[in-house]
């Protein structure tokens, strides 16, 4: 840099330390546009290398999810004998659903292998078929008695080694006490391919059903509705409680060393473990008040107490951030200090307390800890039609699961982990969607 | 609450007048003797005592922090809102002690509104700014009277024939101007024995400032009006008397050409005369 002053500027002003004052500014400039560029660069790196890690952990999951989505099937020729069905010709539900379809089955896999014959091998052919084959014959049967006595095609699943050898996850060149088919199985099942009765179906049994011990039977369903009720119990009870707890303390509540303990404390709750507050639930809602275990309801309560002061501070922060003009105007035309809360400050802080409610909400729908204590973890196969039903959760399934010892729950886990992320993002656009719908131009 | 303390730390209540008494035209609406007001441990006010006269324009002027927004917030109660703020003295409208215990401030507010400083409609539509005070006192008995009653409010400040054809858009979408006659018509619509006016138009451009002072004028003629203004001229264009603050007190009041051509106050002369403020 020069020293000489500007061309123009006969008398440029000097700094302190003798050298024209633009010369400063400008030998000044450098670094600080290099330290300005040098801090974009962190931020970009960091949010790349985030961008990355998340992109890392989506596509491993959903890699790892995508098999669960399809069933391998085969297409059996069972013989419906009325004999076996239903000897008397009645036709009475009760007698159908009683019948013994397994011997049915069983039938039609020997028609399929006529030269296995020794006891155990019978056996072993059979348990290609998954346990839950026999119910899909009965619902045909149920849904239409006049199939009795004919010769019909039905798909039924696999038992979930088979699929999983279908999928190539079981292979073939393993030593065959490594693996849970033996070789004999591997040979039927090459026949029953080429033979074109194996077919990959759209695995729809992970939607409709509840949990079941066969990975082939299991579905997402179950807990998925469980979720609902728990979600529901939740928010009826923890919104309108929240949102007063904050307009209270906020608007009303005296300002006084109480209500200081009051906020510091409600900030103390929300980093409290969740599983505190599910040993909580255990010891008020179930031993104190007796109220049944494994419900929804009990669930619900523990994550309601768990996602309050989320709220409660997230509905203080938006009565706050209301600009005092608008409660000076609604006072100032004489509005009652309630009149004023309630025709203005709640209107105005709605979308600033619903984001909260749904990231609170969102938490608690991801929540596993507390609910292992009230019993929500247990194995529940039946779909819960109410809020005191037995029920599990979806990231309790997801844990039920992982923890499972069969191969096929690998990829059931990061299928329901898939679903459990669709209705957060699901979740958080209602959040968007809400806070545009409500938001007020200012 | 504030007000309660006030009650307590008072000293001497007024006893309070009859008014069915009162000559509501020679008395001045709001009577105001030894008012303090305290912010916590910092006095804000100091025995402030000033009379305010029914159909006139009263401006307060003074440099800033002087008291004068303070004490325009006293005449409504305003000041109730501020958990610190305490108010002792004496504030009477029609004779009648505001801090009173038996006095609701809700009944106060709605004979004393108010305009502030920044045009604050509410997040509502035109129409609903000016309908709502009406509508939560019940001044209006049916749709069509409220209808008359937001017209009528409209007209008088000024701003009917701008907005008629669009009275259910957002009154945020207004102009500044216009949203500070909206506030003026919201104000009206509850029918107020005084509007006080906290800087009315000091977010304003010459233009609308010069609209919203034509529009005091003819205010005058139904309502008190108490004015907060920085702007000298504006007190000078728009009043009939003034009251010069300095420091929380209130170093002089009169008419207000006597104030402009012959204060009787050095800190007054000063200030008129651009030395300090």
């Amino acid at each position: 840099m020069s020293n000489e002053p500007l061309g123009g500027l006969a008398t440029a002003p000097q700094a302190a330390i003798g050298r024209p004052i633009a010369d400063v500014v400008a030998a000044s400039l450098k670094s600080r546009y290099a330290s300005e560029r040098r801090f974009r660069l962190y931020g970009l790196a960091a949010i790349s290398f985030a961008v990355l890690c998340l992109a890392v952990i989506l596509f491993t999951i959903i890699r790892t999810a995508i098999p669960a989505f399809t069933q391998t099937m085969i297409n059996l020729d069972v013989t419906l004998y009325p004999q076996e069905i239903d000897p008397e010709g009645t036709r009475d539900p009760e007698t159908l659903s009683r019948a013994d379809y397994q011997r049915l089955l069983r039938d039609a896999m020997d028609d399929l292998f006529p030269e296995v014959t020794s006891r155990a091998e019978r056996r072993a052919l059979f348990a290609m078929l998954s346990p839950g084959a026999t119910y899909f014959v009965r619902q045909l049967v149920i849904d239409d008695p006049s199939l009795i006595g004919q010769r019909v095609r039905v798909q039924v699943p696999l038992s979930d080694d088979f699929d999983q050898l279908a999928k190539g996850r079981i292979r073939a060149d393993t030593a065959e006490a490594e693996r849970r088919v033996s070789d004999k199985q591997i040979e039927w099942f090459e026949r029953l391919r080429s033979r074109g009765m194996i077919e990959t179906a759209f695995n729809r049994t992970l939607f409709s059903a509840g949990d079941s011990r066969s990975p082939e039977l299991a579905g997402v369903w179950g807990s998925v509705v469980g979720s609902f009720w728990t979600m529901l119990i939740t928010m009826v009870l923890a919104f309108p409680l929240a949102v007063g707890a904050a307009i209270y303390l906020e608007e009303f509540a005296p300002k006084n060393r109480f209500t200081e303990i009051i906020e510091v404390n409600i900030n103390n709750l929300a980093a409290v473990p969740s599983i505190v507050f599910g040993l909580l639930g255990l010891a008020v809602f179930i031993s104190f008040f007796g109220l049944p275990r494994s419900t929804p309801l009990v669930g619900g309560l523990v994550l309601a107490l768990m996602t309050l002061p989320t709220i409660i501070i997230a509905s203080r922060a938006a009565i706050k951030a209301v600009p005092p003009s608008i409660r000076e105007a609604a006072l100032g035309v004489g509005a009652s200090k309630v009149q004023s809360v309630f025709h203005f400050v709640t209107p105005l802080a709605m979308p600033g307390m619903l984001t909260g409610s749904i990231i609170g909400a969102a938490q608690a729908l991801g929540e596993t800890a507390p609910l292992l204590m009230v019993g929500m973890v247990a194995f529940i196969v039946d779909i819960p039609g109410g809020p005191l039903d037995p029920a599990t959760v979806m990231p309790v399934q997801i844990y039920i699961w992982s923890d499972a010892p069969e191969r096929a729950f690998i990829e059931r886990s990061s299928a329901a982990i898939c679903i459990l992320l669709g209705f957060l993002v699901c979740m958080n656009l209602i959040a968007v969607v809400l806070r545009r719908q409500f938001e007020r131009k200012w | 609450m504030s007000a309660i303390d006030a009650e307590t730390v008072r000293a001497t209540a007024m006893p309070k007048s009859d008014a069915a008494t009162v000559n509501r035209s020679n008395v001045p609406a709001f009577v105001a003797e030894g008012v303090n007001v305290y912010y916590g441990s910092k006095q804000a006010l100091k025995d402030v005592a000033i009379d305010i006269n029914r159909n006139q324009v009263t401006a307060l002027i003074g440099p800033s922090g002087c008291g004068k927004s303070t004490f325009l917030r006293c005449l409504n109660r305003m000041n109730d809102i501020i958990d610190i703020c305490r108010v002792t003295g004496n504030i009477l409208l029609d004779g009648q002690d505001i801090y009173d215990k038996q006095l609701d401030v809700v009944q106060l507010r709605a004979r004393v509104g108010m305009v502030f400083q920044k045009p604050n409609p509410f997040p509502k539509s035109i129409y609903e700014n000016v309908a709502y005070g009406p509508r939560i006192h019940g001044l209006a008995r049916s749709k069509a009277e409220l209808d008359e009653v937001v017209q009528t409010s409209l007209e008088r400040a000024g701003l009917w024939k701008e907005v008629s054809d669009r009275l259910n858009q957002p009154g945020t979408g207004l102009s500044g101007g216009q949203q500070q006659r909206l506030c003026i018509a919201r104000a009206i619509a509850v029918q107020p024995e005084v509007i006080l006016m906290d800087e009315p138009c000091s977010a304003l451009d010459p233009i609308a400032t010069a609209k919203i002072e034509e529009l005091i004028d003819e205010l005058r003629q139904n309502f008190t009006i108490v004015i907060v203004t920085h702007s000298m001229q504006q007190a000078a264009r728009v009043s009939q008397r003034t009251g010069f603050f300095h420091l929380g007190v209130l170093v002089e009041t009169g008419d207000t050409e006597q104030i402009f051509t012959n204060p009787h106050d050095k800190r007054t002369q000063d200030y008129i005369t651009g030395r300090f403020g």
